[in-house]
């Protein structure tokens, strides 16, 4: 009998397990598939999608299609007409997409059509079908192609040098590529290089970290005041205070930008800092004062009693009884800051940080989404560690914030 | 109240409470009225709005600006686009996190599935718009699809849509990613409410013959309300001011423009008119905000 139950506890419960886990498998996919995607080759990213990585690679993709073309006259391994090398890699590099190949094709050649045997279909949707196979074997036989399922670091290391040179970073630094930039020495100094993802990361580390102590340190006093010290207009300010937490933040950005020219401090970190404080305020505030305004009284009562005035009891008691949602409030803002685009675009342009970073190494064509992977990884890298380690805190701030309030 | 007995100096409170004001003073309160200033003029900030009307058309005087916010097409598309966020998202996040933090709560890898739908509320909105780049990328030259939903549609014998750029789809396409970014945050609270229901009475209804739809409606449903409703609010704030996922996805192209990217997109060639979308954003928000500072005042009468 027992069994039994067992089983059909098992079965009754089973479309509940399912949803469960279909819907976390649906929430982790794309973020999964970024980060399969960062792991594989420039050519590999733009070709198939990253589910391919985990597919047995064919090596023979195309190659009826090639056969049927172009062998005749540029040779099974297209290599036969030397002013048209097909195995060569400077070459294949210039037809990315089917589109640009056919439009190549449609030249005459010696005034002839280019593929005089053998016509491609009349149709451009049917001509494009028939060359995207080609453009993979071409790949192939360059060395560039078949290895679509090859996983290698080479995306962050080009994401933390800043490196946009036609292969990876590594690669290039061996054939002496890369110096030719001019920019890179293939040294550790690269590092260094300005429109890189480490510098940026030591960027968004210096805007972070101040903002987050100053945010703590300003609202701690004040969230003490609203709690615990009596003052005219109390009620007043706190709602706006509140009122405040809805001004959306672009308002404040002609204006803070027409100020900051006029004092000299347009695109520091001074500037930054003092503009994410302004605006984290309000909402940090409202969480400590939630939390210190619910300690009980009788502490802060008996404390004076025993002859502790305000400044001691702030030091003393109020800091040190909410130092958990302190530590929630801290997390929440770092993360927060961490995360920003705008403010940073905007007020600290010289120094970019990692989301302006990533939009800097964006290229307009679009030939350069496998550094991005590898650089929105990157960006990733702190906020997920500090997500997991204290995943606790992260909640606490959220609820202290919204639901006690 | 505070306690009588903790006296203290006349100006004590502002030496705690100076730092914070002189920042957000500055940075918040400063800045609004000067823009409330900046959308009574024309896009010079030197003149009166009321210069920019022309003879023989509409003119609202010294409001020209806000005629601008209220009757032109680009932000007739973008107030019905947020209506349609706020219509779409608000309860979907809602929904969609209960029906997730009721489930999660019955299994025993809780925290593991929680931590999952939680995640990108970590993740930037830069890095969010490259992961969903994968998603909803389409490659019409007839080669093989990057994209994952088109890869799934094409090798199911259909053919690609273009997610972002199909004007009847792709505000959908965008509420998704946004459901997929702020869903965890609905579904954290709303998990934390439910804890806080009374266990013993949830099991005597069951033993009384509710059903768990019954035990739903009946019970979680009036404990967790107040909660409820504080998430819809936060939300509803949230979805108003929506700016950055559809300033990385599509820069409010193809018919996705929303007030704050309007706004965002006016700030350097025209600062009356942006100032005055601002505004208009502010005072769209003021409801929610009363309604906040009501419930502030309850619970400060209760304390």
């Amino acid at each position: 009998m027992k069994p039994f139950t067992r089983l059909n506890r098992f079965f009754s419960r089973f479309p509940l397990h399912l949803a469960v886990i279909l819907m976390c498998v649906l929430w982790l996919i794309p973020t999964l598939g970024l980060f399969v995607t960062s792991f594989r080759t420039r050519e590999a990213v733009r070709t198939t999608g990253w589910w391919h990585a985990f597919l047995p690679q064919a090596q023979t993709v195309g190659q009826p299609e090639y056969t049927k073309y172009c062998a005749a006259c540029h040779g099974a391994d297209g290599k036969k007409i030397t002013a048209a090398d097909l195995s060569s890699p400077t070459l294949v590099n210039q037809y990315p997409s089917a589109a640009s190949l056919l439009l190549m094709l449609r030249k005459p050649v010696n005034n002839a059509p280019h593929l005089l045997n053998t016509p491609l279909p009349s149709a451009p949707t049917d001509a494009l079908n028939a060359l995207t196979p080609i453009i993979t074997y071409m790949q192939t036989l360059s060395g560039q192609g078949g290895n679509t399922g090859k996983l290698s670091l080479s995306n962050y290391v080009d994401a933390i040098v800043g490196y946009k040179g036609l292969q990876d970073y590594l690669s290039d630094c061996q054939t002496g590529a890369a110096a030719k930039t001019g920019v890179f020495n293939c040294t550790a100094g690269d590092l260094a290089n300005p429109a890189g993802m480490g510098i940026a990361m030591l960027n968004t580390l210096a805007v972070t970290i101040p903002t987050t102590l100053l945010v703590i340190v300003f609202a701690a006093l004040a969230a003490y005041a609203f709690a615990w010290l009596d003052f005219k207009g109390r009620q007043w300010l706190f709602a706006l205070l509140i009122g405040l937490q809805i001004v959306p933040l672009q308002m404040s950005l002609v204006p803070i930008a027409q100020l900051y020219t006029r004092l000299h401090i347009q695109s520091t970190f001074l500037g930054i800092w003092l503009f994410h404080a302004g605006f984290g305020l309000p909402y940090a505030i409202y969480l400590l004062r939630n939390f210190i305004g619910s300690l009980p009284r009788e502490i802060f009562e008996s404390a004076y009693l025993d002859g502790a005035n305000h400044w001691a009891a702030f030091r003393r008691l109020a800091l040190p009884l909410s130092m958990p949602a302190i530590a929630s409030l801290g997390i929440f803002q770092f993360i927060w800051v961490w995360n920003d685009f705008l403010v940073a675009k905007i007020f600290l342009s010289t120094h970019p940080v990692l989301t302006v970073q990533i939009t800097n190494l964006i290229d307009p064509r679009g030939q350069n989404w496998h550094i991005l992977t590898g650089a929105a990884f990157l960006s990733f890298l702190i906020p997920m560690i500090i997500f997991f380690v204290f995943q606790r805190s992260f909640v606490h701030g959220l609820l202290a914030g919204s639901v006690k309030g | 109240m505070i306690p009588r007995i903790m006296k203290q100096g006349r100006w004590a409170p502002w030496f705690y409470l100076l730092p914070a004001l002189i920042l957000m003073t500055v940075f918040i309160l400063y800045p609004t009225i000067g823009t409330i200033r900046l959308s009574l003029l024309d896009s010079t900030s030197r003149h009166s709005a009321a210069s920019t009307c022309s003879a023989g058309q509409p003119c609202w005087g010294v409001f020209e600006n806000y005629r601008y916010a209220l009757t032109n097409p680009a932000m007739l598309l973008a107030l019905r686009n947020n209506a349609l966020w706020l219509l779409l998202m608000v309860p979907g996040t809602i929904a969609g996190g209960l029906f997730f933090a009721i489930l999660a709560d019955r299994v025993r890898y809780e925290s593991a599935a929680k931590a999952i739908i939680f995640l990108p509320t970590a993740i930037s909105f830069i890095g969010a718009g490259i992961i969903w780049r994968f998603v909803y990328d389409v490659e019409s030259g007839g080669g093989p699809q990057i994209g994952l939903l088109n890869a799934i549609l094409v090798g199911l014998g259909g053919h690609p849509v273009t997610w972002l750029s199909n004007p009847a789809i792709n505000n959908f396409s965008l509420m998704l990613v946004g459901v997929w970014l702020w869903g965890g945050f609905c579904m954290t609270i709303l998990s934390a409410a439910i804890k806080g229901v009374n266990a013993e009475i949830l099991e005597a209804a069951r033993v009384d013959g509710a059903n768990e739809w019954q035990v739903f409606w009946n019970i979680m449903y009036p404990t967790i309300l107040p909660t409820i409703i504080v998430v819809t609010t936060t939300m509803a704030i949230i979805i108003l001011k929506i700016f950055d996922v559809v300033f990385v996805m599509t820069n409010g192209n193809f018919g996705t423009e929303v007030i704050a990217n309007r706004m965002f997109a006016l700030i350097v060639t025209n600062a009356g008119q942006s100032t005055a979308i601002a505004v208009i954003l502010i005072a769209l928000t003021i409801p929610i905000m009363i309604f906040n500072i009501r419930r502030f005042r309850k619970e400060e009468a209760a304390r």
